[in-house]
Formats: structure tokens, C-alpha cells, sequence
């Protein structure tokens, strides 16, 4: 592995594994509630593969940063110490609009992590060589809703477009370079996420087309998440709950 | 048990047909969709089957109600997809039922409008960690009682899905009683709750199993048709004596004062649980029945648009198909 | 009531190269989405590696009155089982 900053491979790995722990998080929020048994289990499914990724990700920045676990990280930083993208903390919606992020997130990873795959950290190699098989599922099984809902009837075409305009200038965010990300293209562990915007907005360009949607003009994004800057006011909710009993009941061992 | 208090339905059928369908239950033949049935055995099991699939699908509703809590990041990935083998399991039997002349959409109709029930266990709450570790000891624990004997129940495929899921559910009440070996071994707090979860699932698993039917007309037919493996009693009488020594290796207190080994009956004598509680959550006064049902109503309501969605898409798709060809 | 899906059956083949087998039934609103039901429903233990879906109303089925004329003669044909023939045990394993 090419010698890297620490601290920037810590920030690097919390991303990864804050946008898995809030997303899965959030998607395990509809457990007992879909629309039809089918897509419950499915959606199990995803929140499982992503949980399971949050544990290898966060494992290996618990590393780096030293004398700490997967679970200190997840239950027990404050909400400036988190480092997923805006977009992953947004609340559900309706179930249009969890899948409308579900896609939008699962094209994003389903780029990224064949990328990682071939990490110079071989760590990073390992996890991403996983969790890239899950994410392609993952985008084809998103893909195809997005697409049977855009071009369904009136009202699901309809609220789909709602929720990819609300939720389009959340996209921005995954491609906002900064540091971080220099550091890991300089060392050869990740690759600048500026380079992936193309054959995202390929993808993304794709399925909305297919699925009858129009992505909104104008390339406004809302940042702050993967810097941990300027979370939006959810977060908080979702940690309060999330971390509740570790935070109650300090030092206990579950 | 998943299906309570299950009425048979009598059978206008000709004697010598109701005798050769018997005999063959008796000779331990499977009965299959398309084989002759009295009609009372159809509609019993409709009623058993839905019942029971009901169960699964409230029964998610308790222990979800503790997945965005759950305390570490592995207690969240076993519950979830424990609730979600739940989910399996509900459409497992719907589609068992659905063998029977009865679509899954009509099924999910009557329960969501009070027509049809399911356990009454489901209406109790989960208000602290533990009572996740006790509903799989415990509910999962009466449940496994009465599913065991259901692989053999004589209708194939009910048969089919009560051996899938017992197969999956293999791990569920080793789950909870896993989280309850925390508890009681943790700090005073989680001490505190397991024994609070205890006090109060006791008696709600042991109504579970349905009030005596030894003398019950319902359970005598249900019994000969091979629906209904064993008496209420029995099921019960074994569940206590499984639990008693699990309880007592946690260092938990069953609340039950007359709860003492009896020598004669080879078991353990036990106070009832409290039947009018039990009738009045049938009836609909459970602390949790509106809770369980509003939400029910509410994931089928707003879903609505979504299965008509997709099911359009479908319907263009197959007419873009056809018109190609 | 909006139309319900229709019901699938579904069939995997597991690890050790057998035969498609039947597993159960899940509804769909096409045969794509119920192969992706399928493998969310019925491989989450890694059940499985190919699925078959097919849509239940398009099953033909023997009836079951034709029990005895479709299965009873082959019941006569013992010859067909391995264990009809008495091999003796110096001859080894065949």
C-alpha cells in the first residue's frame, strides 16, 4: 500500500461506511411496512447487505483510528463525527421516493466499487470486491422498480417524478471532491469521485429515460454530509434512536 | 401457536366419500390441492392457514418495533432478518392457503377489516430490549411447540411450508434466549429488563396455546382430519416444562407462585393465565390491537399505489411484447 | 380492489447440480420481477444458483381421478428399481 495520511484514510472509510450505516438504517425502517410481501423481504435483503458492509468499513477505519470497534463508531460519535452523504439521511418518504434514493445510491456504488476492487489497499480491495457484488443486484433490482413505477400509471409516474426532484440536488454531493479524495487517487486506493460523473450520468440518464422521468435542470447540490460540516436536522433523530441504548445504559454489553 | 381457537366447519358431504377421504388421512396419505375434500376441511383450513399467515405478518410488528434501536450493529442484521424470515414465512403460507381457493389479496382484505384474526400474543407490547431476547424464547418457543407436529399435518402443501419454516426458524429461539443470556448476565439495569420482560410475556405466551379444548368438538374433528396435532394441554403442559429449567439457568423468576414440580404428572403444575384478559384482546382490547391493525391498514393503503404501478408496467410491457410479435 | 399480481411457482436448482426443484409460489407483476422476487424470497440462505419461474394458471396438471391408470403400472415394474436384482456380495459394489 502507498504510504497514506492516516487521519485521510479514516475519513475516506467513514464515508464509506457512514452512507452503508445510514442508508441501511433508514431502509431497514420499512421492515413490516411495504407495500406487498415481496418487496418487504427485498428490502430486508438490501438493508442486510448494507449493514454487513458498515461492519467491514467501519471495522477497518475502527483500525486506523485505533482502540476502537465497528459499533463505538456507529453508536457512539455525535453527529458532526459522521461523514455519509445528505442524501442517505433523508427521511423515506413515500415508497416511491426510498427507491428513487435506493437507485440513485445503488448506481453511485455500483461505479464505484468495481473501482475499489482493484484498491492498492488490499483491504479496501477485500470489502469492495463483496459489497460490489451485492450493489449489482442492488442497481438492477432499484433500476427496475424506478423504471416499473416512472412508467407505470398516472399517479406512480407522478409521485416518481416528485421524489427525483426532490432528491436530485442531493446527487451533486457524491462527486464534491475535496482532500480526502485526492489523497486516496494519489495513493491509488480510490479514485477521484469527480471521475465517475460521466458514466453516472450515463446510467442515471438511462433508466430515467427508460422510466419516463425528467432529471431536473440545473446542477445546484446541497453539501456538507461527507464532510460532516453541515448535516441536515434528520440525522440527529435517526442517532438518537439508533444509538439510544448504548447511550443509556453506558459500558453494557449487548 | 400462530392459530387459536380454530372452528371446524361441519361437512354436508356423502358419507361414503367423508369415510374414504378419513380413511385416507388415517392411512397418513397427504391430501393435495386438486384431490377431492369435504368442504368443512377446506374452509377449517383456510381459516388455520390465513390465521397462522396473519400471525406471521403482525408478528413482524412487535420486534420490528426494535430494529432502528437494537444495540449493536450485529443484534440489528439478526433481528431484521429474523422479522424478515417472518415476512417469508407469512407469504410461505398465504400461498399454501391460496391452494385452497382463496387469493392472498382477499386473505390480507379480511384481516385488515377484522374479519379474520391472528395470534393474540401480537397484541402485547415490546417496551424494552429484552422483551426482543423473550418473544423468541418464549413466542418463538410456544410457536416451534405447535409447528413441530404441523409438518405432519395431513394437508400437503401446509405441510410443505410448516416444514420450510421450521427449518428457518431453527435459529430464532436461539436467538432470543442468546440475547436473554446477556441480559441476565449484564449489568443490574439489563438484569432489570429481562425479568420485566419475563413478568410480562409469561402469561400472554402461555394463552397462546388457546383455553382447554380437551373436550371440544372443533378440536376432536380438527384432530381427526390431522390439523390440529395435539390438545391445548398438552402443547402447554410442554412448554412449561421446557421453559422452567431455562428460566432458572438465566437466574430469572417465572411469575407464577404455585409453580412447583409435580412428581405424579412427571411435569410442572402452573397457574392459568387469566382467560377474561385473553377473550377481551380476542375481542379486540388487547393494549395493542389498534396499533397492530392501523398499521397493517396503513402499509396496505399506501402501498396500493405502488402495486398497481408496477402491475401497470407489466400489463404495457406484455402489450408491447404481443404487439411485436 | 385494485388487480392483484399474479401468482408465480417457482423452481431452483441448488449447489450440487440437480434438478430444477419446486420450492413454492410468490406473485409478481411479470416473470422478471418474480425471478428477482424468487432470489430475495427463496435463496436467502444461499439456497440456490438458477431460477425458473413459472406462472401458476399456466401449470398443466394430471387430475388426480387418473392417479391409478398414470402411475399404477409403473408400480408393477420393479425391474426398473437397482435393488430388484440380487447381486451376490463377492461381485463388490455395483
Amino acid at each position: 500500500m502507498a504510504n497514506v495520511d492516516k487521519e485521510m484514510l479514516a475519513q475516506f472509510l467513514l464515508r464509506m461506511g457512514d452512507n452503508s450505516l445510514i442508508l441501511g438504517h433508514r431502509v431497514s425502517e420499512w421492515c413490516g411496512h411495504a407495500p406487498v410481501l415481496e418487496e418487504d423481504i427485498a428490502l430486508a435483503n438490501t438493508a442486510l447487505d448494507l449493514i454487513g458492509q458498515t461492519q467491514l468499513w467501519l471495522g477497518y477505519a475502527a483500525e486506523v483510528i485505533g482502540d476502537k470497534t465497528a459499533d463505538d463508531l456507529a453508536f457512539l460519535r455525535d453527529v458532526w463525527d459522521f461523514r455519509n452523504i445528505l442524501l442517505v439521511e433523508l427521511p423515506n418518504g413515500d415508497f416511491g421516493q426510498t427507491l428513487m434514493r435506493q437507485f440513485l445510491y445503488d448506481a453511485y456504488q455500483s461505479i464505484l466499487l468495481p473501482r475499489l476492487a482493484k484498491s492498492s489497499d488490499p483491504r479496501v480491495a477485500e470489502i469492495a470486491e463483496k459489497a460490489s457484488k451485492e450493489a449489482a443486484y442492488h442497481v438492477e433490482r432499484s433500476a427496475d422498480t424506478v423504471v416499473g413505477l416512472g412508467d407505470g400509471t398516472e399517479e406512480s409516474h407522478a409521485r416518481m417524478q416528485t421524489a427525483l426532484n426532490k432528491l436530485w440536488p442531493y446527487v451533486g454531493e457524491i462527486f464534491a471532491s475535496d482532500a480526502v479524495d485526492a489523497a486516496m487517487a494519489a495513493s491509488g486506493i480510490a479514485p477521484d469521485p469527480a471521475s465517475l460523473r460521466a458514466e453516472y450520468d450515463a446510467l442515471v440518464g438511462n433508466v430515467m429515460a427508460e422510466a419516463t422521468l425528467t432529471i431536473p435542470e440545473g446542477d445546484f447540490a446541497h453539501l456538507g454530509g461527507r464532510t460532516g460540516a453541515t448535516h441536515t436536522e434528520h440525522l440527529g433523530h435517526l442517532l438518537t434512536q439508533m444509538q439510544w441504548l448504548q447511550r443509556a445504559y453506558p459500558g453494557a454489553s449487548w | 401457536m400462530y392459530a387459536q381457537m380454530i372452528k371446524s366447519e361441519a361437512s354436508k358431504d356423502d358419507p361414503e366419500k367423508l369415510a374414504e377421504f378419513q380413511a385416507k388421512i388415517d392411512a397418513d396419505i397427504k391430501v393435495e390441492p386438486r384431490d377431492w375434500m369435504p368442504e368443512g376441511y377446506r374452509k377449517t383450513l383456510i381459516r388455520q392457514i390465513g390465521q397462522h399467515a396473519h400471525s406471521e405478518i403482525v408478528g413482524q410488528l412487535p420486534e420490528g418495533n426494535w430494529i432502528t434501536r437494537a444495540p449493536t450493529l450485529e443484534r440489528k442484521m439478526i433481528l431484521l432478518a429474523k422479522v424478515q424470515d417472518e415476512a417469508g414465512h407469512g407469504l410461505y403460507l398465504y400461498a399454501a392457503a391460496e391452494t385452497l381457493g382463496v387469493s392472498r389479496d382477499e386473505l390480507t382484505e379480511m384481516l385488515l377489516d377484522g374479519r379474520m384474526k391472528y395470534s393474540s400474543i401480537f397484541n402485547y407490547p415490546t417496551l424494552n430490549w429484552a422483551d426482543i431476547g423473550a418473544v423468541g424464547w418464549l413466542v418463538d418457543g410456544a410457536a416451534i411447540m405447535n409447528q413441530v407436529p404441523l409438518q405432519r399435518t395431513s394437508y400437503g402443501p401446509y405441510s410443505r411450508a410448516m416444514i420450510r419454516i421450521c427449518k428457518e426458524e431453527s435459529f430464532h429461539q436461539r436467538q432470543g434466549y442468546d440475547i436473554m443470556m446477556k441480559m441476565a448476565q449484564g449489568t443490574e439495569a439489563q438484569k432489570k429488563m429481562a425479568q420485566d420482560a419475563l413478568n410480562r410475556l409469561w402469561y400472554p405466551s402461555l394463552m397462546m396455546f388457546g383455553p382447554s379444548d380437551a373436550e371440544s368438538v372443533h378440536s376432536t374433528q380438527n384432530m381427526a382430519w390431522k390439523i390440529k396435532m395435539n390438545t391445548n394441554d398438552e402443547l402447554r403442559q410442554k412448554f412449561v416444562d421446557q421453559t422452567v429449567p431455562q428460566a432458572e439457568y438465566l437466574g430469572l423468576t417465572i411469575p407464577d407462585e404455585n409453580l412447583k414440580w409435580n412428581e405424579d404428572k412427571g411435569g410442572y403444575d402452573y397457574s392459568d393465565p387469566d382467560w377474561t384478559e385473553f377473550f377481551n384482546v380476542l375481542k379486540g382490547n388487547g393494549p395493542c390491537n389498534t396499533d397492530r391493525l392501523e398499521a397493517r391498514n396503513k402499509a396496505w393503503d399506501d402501498g396500493a399505489w405502488v402495486r398497481d404501478g408496477l402491475m401497470a408496467h407489466a400489463e404495457k410491457k406484455r402489450a408491447a411484447k404481443t404487439a411485436a410479435e | 380492489m385494485s388487480k392483484e399480481w399474479p401468482l408465480w411457482e417457482i423452481f431452483i436448482r441448488g449447489q450440487h447440480g440437480l434438478s430444477h426443484r419446486h420450492v413454492g409460489s410468490l406473485h409478481a407483476p411479470d416473470a422478471e420481477m418474480a425471478i428477482k422476487n424468487a432470489r430475495d424470497v427463496y435463496t436467502r440462505r444461499n439456497e440456490g444458483v438458477s431460477i425458473w419461474v413459472v406462472e401458476a394458471n399456466n401449470i398443466s396438471a394430471s387430475s388426480p381421478s387418473e392417479k391409478g391408470p398414470l402411475y399404477e403400472p409403473s408400480e408393477s415394474k420393479v425391474y426398473r428399481h437397482p435393488t430388484f436384482f440380487d447381486i451376490p456380495d463377492e461381485v463388490g459394489h455395483m
